[in-house]
């Protein structure tokens, strides 16, 4: 328990410097804006409570809006999919496999692990986009930014899982 | 009253995942109310020592180019006083009436410890704080042009509304003709910004300057802001789109100056009596 506490610790402070310090400034005409920080929400153990997942989800969100100036609006969309991530695992999960529970990518398949991280991502990243812009009226301009931030953000994050966060 | 409790207990997922959700978007829509939400944004101390930890580590890596800006502001400086000195000068341009302003505006320099370009409302975080005098409202100047306005302060740091920001916008007039009307940014390039409001019946060519306009209490007349990029005459409208070519460089700013107004609260207060004069009428 008291070695989960720090290595979730020390994951959630290196992932939020990261996105502040380095992603947070990634720009690529103007459309590409990766977020890897939900890594810490998406490799929660899958028996940890729901309520645990959600106000850690939270914590993560809003740390990120104090250094993002937005705040509540990367809180929201982290505890939105916070709440739908047993339904997404759930979906995506065969009965009869034996699930690890750490959803890491060296614990499961790749496929499992590519499908899980991109259905979060790109309904992380749409709630996120449109909340951003309060909008609908640039519906495609936005829509474009939430494809190819997606794409950079799942590849960013299975890159990762070679190099750290690996149990 | 048993089972309602029973199902609340049973939802309880749902029901925290609500409230959640509603105190994010309380925090959404109430962010234009900064007073209240100091200590939630990048000026406070933590997140700001963060910032300025990191940016005393990179900023190394971009001193040639700071140093280059800084010569082009010294050689720019050095030029002023011999057009100021000369009256002959002075009627080619409204210069005179420029002295005359700047004796009634303090400068404190400070370093751009964070900032962004590609969000749809971006800050700007300066190292500088209300230990140095800085407050809310005061502008934010670049060697090249504008910046952004000062919004929230912590004992030593500052935030600001950048000009790419969709919420604040600075007024902008065209320095041929005097016209003026609001600059607006809507997000996409950040070298690019629209002035809004020039009548059709003004004259306008590709590269005309937009200055300042002197008529908020921010920033000085004549600022430079940038030069005319394009514009079109919409059908069915009366005023021009213009796209506007912005002199700062946001990706590339280090040191800016923050700018006081020494008059402010004199002229805030002439313009309230008069406020409340037209109320009273």
């Amino acid at each position: 328990m008291g070695r989960q506490i720090i290595k979730y610790g020390l994951m959630f402070i290196g992932l939020v410097l990261t996105q502040v310090l380095v992603l947070n400034h990634i720009q690529f005409s103007g459309f590409v804006n990766p977020y890897i920080y939900l890594l810490f929400v998406l490799l929660l153990p899958l028996s940890s409570p729901r309520y645990v997942v959600l106000i850690l989800a939270f914590l993560m969100g809003i740390t990120i809006d104090i250094f993002s100036n937005s705040l509540g609006i990367h809180s929201f969309a982290t505890v939105f999919v916070a709440y739908f991530r047993p339904i997404v695992i759930r979906v995506i999960s065969s009965r009869e496999e034996d699930m690890s529970d750490y959803p890491g990518l060296m614990q499961n398949k790749l496929s499992w692990f590519f499908s899980y991280v991109t259905i979060m991502i790109v309904m992380h990243h749409f709630v996120l986009f449109y909340l951003e812009v309060f909008t609908f009226s640039n519906f495609l301009g936005t829509l474009a930014r939430v494809f190819f931030s997606s794409v950079f953000s799942v590849f960013a994050i299975v890159l990762s899982q070679f190099i750290v966060f690996r149990d | 009253m048993r089972s309602l409790l029973r199902y609340l207990i049973n939802n309880y997922a749902f029901l925290l995942f609500l409230f959640l959700e509603v105190v994010s978007l309380i925090f959404v829509f109430n962010f234009n109310k900064y007073q209240k939400v100091q200590y939630l944004n990048s000026s406070n101390r933590i997140t700001a020592s963060v910032y300025n930890y990191f940016d005393s580590v990179v900023k190394y890596f971009e001193l040639a180019k700071d140093n280059e800006m800084l010569a082009r502001e010294n050689a720019r400086l050095k030029s002023q006083p011999a057009t100021f000195g000369s009256p002959a000068n002075s009627a080619d341009s409204d210069t005179s009436d420029f002295v005359m302003h700047d004796l009634n505006y303090r400068y404190i320099s400070a370093r751009v410890i964070n900032n962004s370009v590609n969000k749809t409302l971006n800050y700007i975080t300066l190292n500088k704080g209300s230990n140095e005098g800085v407050k809310p409202d005061m502008g934010i100047i670049s060697p090249d042009g504008i910046v952004g306005v000062v919004i929230s302060v912590s004992n030593s740091y500052a935030l600001g509304f950048s000009l790419l920001n969709s919420r604040w916008g600075p007024s902008g007039k065209l320095k041929k003709s005097g016209f003026f009307g609001p600059i607006e940014w809507r997000g996409g390039d950040y070298r690019e910004a629209n002035l809004m409001e020039i009548p059709f019946h003004v004259e306008l060519a590709v590269g005309d300057t937009i200055v300042t306009s002197g008529h908020s209490a921010v920033f000085p007349e004549g600022l430079m802001i940038g030069v005319v990029k394009s514009f079109s005459q919409p059908e069915g409208e009366s005023f021009y789109k213009i796209k506007v070519q912005l002199a700062t460089d946001f990706k590339s700013i280090h040191f800016v100056d923050i700018i006081e107004n020494l008059d402010k609260e004199e002229l805030v207060g002439l313009e309230k009596i008069i406020e409340d004069g037209a109320a009273n009428n």
